[in-house]
């Protein structure tokens, strides 16, 4: 393995081919397209085999030849490989014959799949000599950026929309991070962070090691194939942001069955978004292959961004793989949240209750045949969004720590059930 | 009617490391005219074949993105700022 690059060959135009050297830069200089990481394959071929894979620590690094650092990982190494969960009970109540939960609630160390992308962007910008990294993020890239740079010993500036759910600005503040809260959204966030990149010689997580940063995210479905006995799932269900996630678990896909990891087979991935910030969705409805962009007024904050950066990517990836898109609406996300929690114990944040309302969309709509086998992507925790439930969820029922009083409410509850 | 226009990092090696430049305009169009008067080179990094804005450039007026606007007929006044930025992600 070479000690500068790794498995890495360079960082190449998304649009016109035009390759780079792999340094921390994220557009083409000739027509601003996106840059990605080019690998090795053959290299990887060699060194990549399952029985290699499960020898390995259990999280994301056991893929490490697809993810693009030069040497070994130095910050987030216990990131990842986190449960699937066979989800019997909500796919009877979702109407379909078999579905999965990939539980990223859980991710270590701040409860969202943002760890993966964080811990490969840290670790790439130790290797490229930073010792400022900075974040434009809705809440889960902040919390992750703050905590993995403070287990790193790096210094950390994050800037968020500043109406953010508290519970994301404390998850930044306590890690001893520079939190700047913007008043405006979060493509206004992005676009100030754009300009703050070209002028300071920090590692911006998703502006300027956005290539590195943005692969991490194909540890998620790297981990459901192996997970799935070393199998594709028939259909893959994803919350969309700016779309980088659903391409990604395309180009895990992708790169696994390349390598001879997984066999070829058919499979469609599918696109969630709320209503209140859905240019993708209503692209993909539409049949168009771009977007309008749009002023987010959604409670999934963490999917809103108006103007989804690989927005036309993910409408590629869908119409590539048979997928289709949907959204819902406030309460619709509401509704999917409890329904996830109740059937299966697992408490999402608002984006997951997106992913799980357009699943029941799709699923009830035949889009998503019901006698099929489906994977839920569930990216956050709900600890993060309660502001979003208050209010929603039912409420105590108080009483004096009393036997007398506790047999008057169940009795009463008996008499009408519909009470409680 | 001069405006200011704000030069993303991957275009300054044509702007000659100039990150802001003042220039006579009273529409995008014509900004993106000027600048190519002035900086030759630069028109077809910001626009396609066609003449469309290509897809991974935002422009803002005054922080506002052309889109919202009337996009390249989007009518200029003394003063503007205009920002011209690659797409990018987050979350």
């Amino acid at each position: 393995m070479d000690k500068q690059t790794g498995f890495m060959k360079a960082l190449k135009c998304r649009e016109c081919g035009r390759e780079y050297p792999l340094a921390a830069t994220h557009v083409c200089e000739f027509d601003f397209g996106p840059l990605e990481v080019a690998y090795d394959y053959d290299r990887i071929k060699a060194s990549m085999t399952r029985s290699a894979i499960q020898s390995r620590s259990k999280n994301m690094w056991r893929y490490r030849e697809l993810l693009p650092v030069a040497g070994e990982p130095t910050v987030g190494c216990e990131v990842g490989f986190t449960p699937l969960i066979k989800a019997d009970r909500l796919a009877k109540r979702l109407g379909i014959r078999e579905l999965w939960i990939k539980n990223d609630a859980v991710n270590y160390p701040t409860l969202s799949f943002k760890d993966r992308v964080v811990s490969v962007a840290l670790s790439r910008a130790k290797e490229l000599g930073f010792t400022t990294v900075a974040c434009a993020s809705t809440g889960n890239l902040a919390n992750s950026v703050a905590a993995n740079a403070a287990s790193a010993g790096l210094k950390a500036y994050v800037f968020i929309p500043s109406d953010l759910e508290l519970g994301k600005v404390l998850n930044s503040l306590v890690y001893g991070a520079n939190v700047v809260g913007i008043k405006g959204h979060y493509d206004e966030v992005n676009r100030l962070c754009a300009e703050i990149a070209g002028k300071y010689n920090w590692a911006f997580v998703n502006v300027n090691m956005r290539p590195y940063y943005a692969e991490g995210s194909k540890s998620m479905g790297f981990e459901i194939i192996e997970q799935l006995g070393w199998k594709i799932p028939q259909h893959t269900i994803v919350p969309m942001a700016s779309g980088s996630l659903l391409t990604k678990i395309h180009k895990s896909y992708q790169e696994m069955t390349k390598l001879g990891l997984v066999s070829d087979a058919e499979y469609s991935v599918h696109g969630a978004q709320p209503a209140g910030c859905s240019p993708i969705s209503v692209a993909q409805k539409a049949g168009l292959d771009f977007f309008k962009p749009v002023k987010p007024n959604t409670i999934a904050k963490s999917l809103a961004i108006g103007t989804p950066a690989d927005g036309f990517y993910a409408l590629k990836v869908m119409k590539e793989t048979g997928g289709a898109a949907d959204d819902v609406t406030d309460d619709e996300i509401r509704d999917g949240i409890k329904l996830l929690a109740e059937c299966e114990g697992i408490f999402t944040e608002t984006a997951g209750g997106v992913t799980v309302g357009v699943a029941k969309k799709l699923i009830a709509s035949g889009k998503i045949p019901a006698n099929d086998s489906a994977v839920l992507c569930i990216t956050g925790n709900g600890l993060k969004t309660l502001d979003a439930l208050v209010g929603h969820v039912g409420h105590t029922r108080e009483i004096r720590p009393s036997l007398r009083e506790f047999e008057a409410l169940i009795e009463a509850e008996t008499k009408s059930p519909t009470a409680a | 009617m001069p405006v200011n226009v704000r030069i993303p990092t991957p275009l300054r090696k044509l702007t000659n490391e100039q990150e802001l430049v003042q220039i006579e305009a009273k529409t995008i169009s014509e900004v993106i005219t000027e600048l190519q008067g002035r900086f030759p080179g630069i028109q077809e990094r910001l626009v396609d074949e066609k003449g469309e804005v290509r897809r991974f450039v935002n422009v803002y007026v005054n922080e506002e993105d052309i889109r919202f606007l009337q996009n390249q007929a989007t009518t200029l006044k003394d003063g503007d700022e205009i920002s011209i930025i690659p797409a990018i992600a987050g979350g």
